[in-house]
């Protein structure tokens, strides 16, 4: 398939991962974070890590939509889609993340109205085709959303669509990054970048990372020659000596962005003083909210919301695993009483997060690492 | 009533020239034989009662659209002989595929060739069919009709005969148009024995063709992706392609129908219940374009959509050549390919070689992304 299969050919990858191991240095163990969920989910679905050497441990970010909506807001999502004049539209995977009380799915089978739709432009023509209800658009999402939530909203306001409001829970994905890099439990050598993420903000919000932090980062794609390819980038930097913004995504990503979706972005939205994930707490302007001109189309205006918060589940390490502190596989509850079929953070929910991606495709591939140089011992050894 | 003594003075008696005895006959030819047309245009509630209306829907549309004797007889049971000794094969399946018509089939043909399907899996030349159908009050009986007659070319291909059914009606708003439950018997007319524990490390995985076609059409069907595709959904009966096989090589140890859940479900079961490893080869999986790219779209693995005209197989490896030989001369089985190997380690597992040069595990799907599709 074009457009595809060049972005996934074995025999590039083997003549990368080949150039790679070149740059290691011997002795030295190199930490490096995929910030993004999309990475996350290519490099298990793939066996990217199967191609790097034991020096490189990719750790994975916090860039995972879905697993940093905190339980809190889940609960006022089920607030809101249980009144029976509500009709709840949200993206699938939000249908599943547990709440206080059962998922939106579960909301469903006990009468709510929650309908699964592809785009928030799809929940506005609900709207339209349901003038006596109300319909709430669940917004999740980093700046690659945003944008289309925007769009929504203008196209609300232009034609005068007054049944249908927005939940916003827009992230930033900056404060996320500057919030890992400030924590004391990690030591980073350097960052995949988010690529779709910047394909709306651009490089230069990165430029911090090199010259607060002195660490390479490497915008990357989500095809597992992109991820390859900015793991090379990355090491090629260290090699070198270098901590610079480089973009490997150039097929898409602009230095500068999408000017078009950031206008957007600032018409309809703005920064909330500080906003709770889950697993790293408050973090200060790390949110948008609804601008006061879009209040008649805000649901937290429009709509009684609890806004209570609520403490994670205890056994739940989701925060640990978005800060890559630790792996999916040693979370205490992982793969027992925590699978992508009865989660219970969200990390087991979403195809991106580290915890569903490492369950579904990864498990094992260490023990099949252990076992190929086992062979390769033996065969040392006869 | 004209021509009464008492009614308008104005109108003319007019008698109709039938004696009483003609009158009498008359009316007890339409009682055996109550309308020769289905007037309603929509279903409702009293065509399930069992009533007159009941027995009009089910003469007018059923009988005709399943035509065979049996069924004919319109008793409480069908009656049916099998050779003496015979090992028979049972089984029953419920269709609620949504939208009910979509490019390469609908749900009457999906109901029997689901069935069939599952019949030949073990081995069986599909013989009898019940038909059960849950119709929504406010169908469309036009639709009902295009459904009836569908399944009766479906099983006019296939070779077997409806020969029971039940039709009930619901309010509107209590089912979504038509749900049918299908259940049929086969009869096993080799000596084999298909089934996990059969299966040994070294056995071969083959599937008779390009996998996810009918779960891709579905979803593409619906609308709500707004994607074009000349994408059809593969439902067809196997039980002729899975006879072809099991008469080319004594080597089959077991097969499978990949429907909800696609290849990756079935192989995972398998490795589950055969306490061994399977290992595919990602390059090796026939896949249509269309399907990898709406896949790539919704972020779904093509492994897990459905088929329903497919089968898997696991045969040992000296059989492979003429199992895929007899596969392919067959019109269904023309793109079938070997796509992996039953290993001893790891047990329980089903891992992918990734065409990048990466592995990774195949588990069962948690959830479901695709709602509806059979």
């Amino acid at each position: 398939m074009r457009f595809v299969d060049e972005y996934r050919s074995g025999e590039v990858a083997k003549g990368l991962a080949e150039q790679i191991a070149g740059l290691v240095e011997p002795g030295r163990h190199y930490k490096l974070m995929e910030v993004c969920g999309g990475h996350t989910h290519a490099i298990y679905k793939h066996g990217v890590e199967d191609l790097l050497p034991d020096e490189i441990e990719l750790v994975h970010g916090p860039g995972c939509p879905v697993c940093v909506i905190p339980m809190g807001r889940q609960d006022d999502a089920i607030a809101i889609a249980m009144d029976p004049n509500v009709i709840f539209t949200t993206f699938g995977d939000m249908m599943r993340v547990p709440a206080s009380n059962g998922s939106l799915l579960d909301a469903k089978a006990r009468g709510a109205d929650v309908r699964m739709v592809y785009s928030p432009l799809d929940a506005l023509r609900i709207a339209r085709e349901n003038p006596d209800r109300e319909v709430v658009f669940f917004a999740i999402g980093f700046e690659t959303t945003a944008p289309s939530t925007a769009v929504t909203l203008l196209r609300a306001r232009e034609d005068a669509i007054e049944n249908f409001s927005v939940f916003a829970n827009h992230v930033t994905i900056i404060p996320a990054i500057r919030s890992i890099l400030d924590s004391p439990d990690l030591r980073l050598q350097g960052f995949i970048g988010p690529g779709h993420v910047s394909t709306v903000i651009g490089n230069r919000p990165y430029e911090f990372i090199c010259r607060d932090y002195g660490l390479p980062i490497a915008v990357s794609g989500f095809e597992p020659l992109d991820v390859l390819q900015g793991v090379h980038m990355i090491m090629t930097q260290l090699a070198e000596g270098r901590a610079e913004v480089e973009n490997q995504y150039s097929r898409v990503v602009r230095p500068e962005g999408n000017p078009i979706a950031l206008k957007a972005i600032a018409q309809t939205m703005e920064l909330r003083t500080t906003f709770e994930w889950r697993g790293l707490g408050f973090i200060s302007q790390s949110a948008l909210k609804l601008r006061e001109e879009f209040a008649p189309w805000d649901a937290e205006v429009r709509h009684a919301i609890p806004g209570v918060r609520v403490a994670d589940p205890k056994a739940c390490q989701c925060g640990e695993v978005l800060k890559g502190v630790i792996k999916p596989w040693q979370c205490k509850v992982f793969g027992t009483s925590c699978t992508p079929d009865r989660p219970i953070g969200t990390c087991m929910v979403s195809s991106e997060g580290a915890c569903a991606a490492y369950y579904n495709y990864g498990r094992h591939a260490g023990r099949r690492k252990t076992e190929a140089a086992d062979v390769e011992v033996e065969v040392a050894a006869t | 009533m004209s021509g009464t003594e008492d009614g308008d003075p104005s109108r003319p008696v007019r008698p109709s020239g039938r004696t009483e005895e003609e009158v009498l006959d008359a009316i007890e030819k339409r009682r055996r034989r109550p309308h020769v047309k289905l007037m309603d245009k929509q279903i409702t509630l009293a065509h399930g009662a069992g009533g007159k209306s009941s027995h009009v829907l089910v003469e007018m549309v059923f009988l005709k659209a399943f035509d065979n004797p049996v069924l004919d007889g319109l008793g409480d049971a069908a009656v049916l002989s099998a050779p003496a000794g015979t090992r028979l094969a049972f089984t029953t399946d419920a269709s609620v595929v949504k939208p009910r018509f979509f490019p390469g089939g609908d749900i009457g043909e999906l109901a029997v060739n689901g069935t069939v399907n599952d019949l030949a899996m073990a081995g069986a030349r599909p013989l009898w069919l019940t038909a059960s159908f849950i119709l929504e009050e406010g169908l469309d009986t036009d639709e009902l009709t295009t459904i009836a007659e569908s399944m009766g070319a479906a099983a006019k291909r296939a070779g077997v005969a409806i020969v029971a059914g039940d039709t009930k009606v619901v309010e509107r708003g209590k089912a979504d148009g038509v749900f049918i439950t299908t259940a049929g018997v086969g009869a096993l007319e080799r000596e084999i024995e298909l089934s996990a524990a059969a299966v040994r490390p070294g056995d071969k995985v083959i599937v008779s063709g390009s996998i996810g076609d009918h779960g891709m059409a579905i979803m593409i069907a619906r609308g709500d992706l707004e994607l074009e595709t000349d994408l059809r959904s593969d439902t067809a009966p196997v039980h002729e392609l899975a006879a072809a096989l099991l008469d080319a090589t004594g080597e089959v140890r077991w097969l499978r129908d990949p429907t909800r859940g696609g290849v990756a479900t079935v192989l995972a079961e398998l490795a589950l219940a055969a306490e061994l490893g399977v290992v595919l080869d990602e390059a090796a999986l026939p896949i249509k374009d269309e399907v990898n790219g709406a896949c790539e779209i919704l972020g779904i693995d093509p492994l897990y959509v459905a088929n329903e005209g497919k089968l898997v197989a696991v045969v040992g490896p000296d059989g492979v050549d003429d199992a895929i030989a007899a596969l392919r001369s067959h019109p269904l089985g023309a793109e079938a390919a070997v796509i992996g190997e039953v290993r001893a380690e790891p047990p329980g597992m089903v891992l992918l070689d990734t065409a990048f040069g990466g592995s990774r595990v195949v588990d069962m799907l948690a959830g479901d992304p695709l709602p509806r599709i059979c």
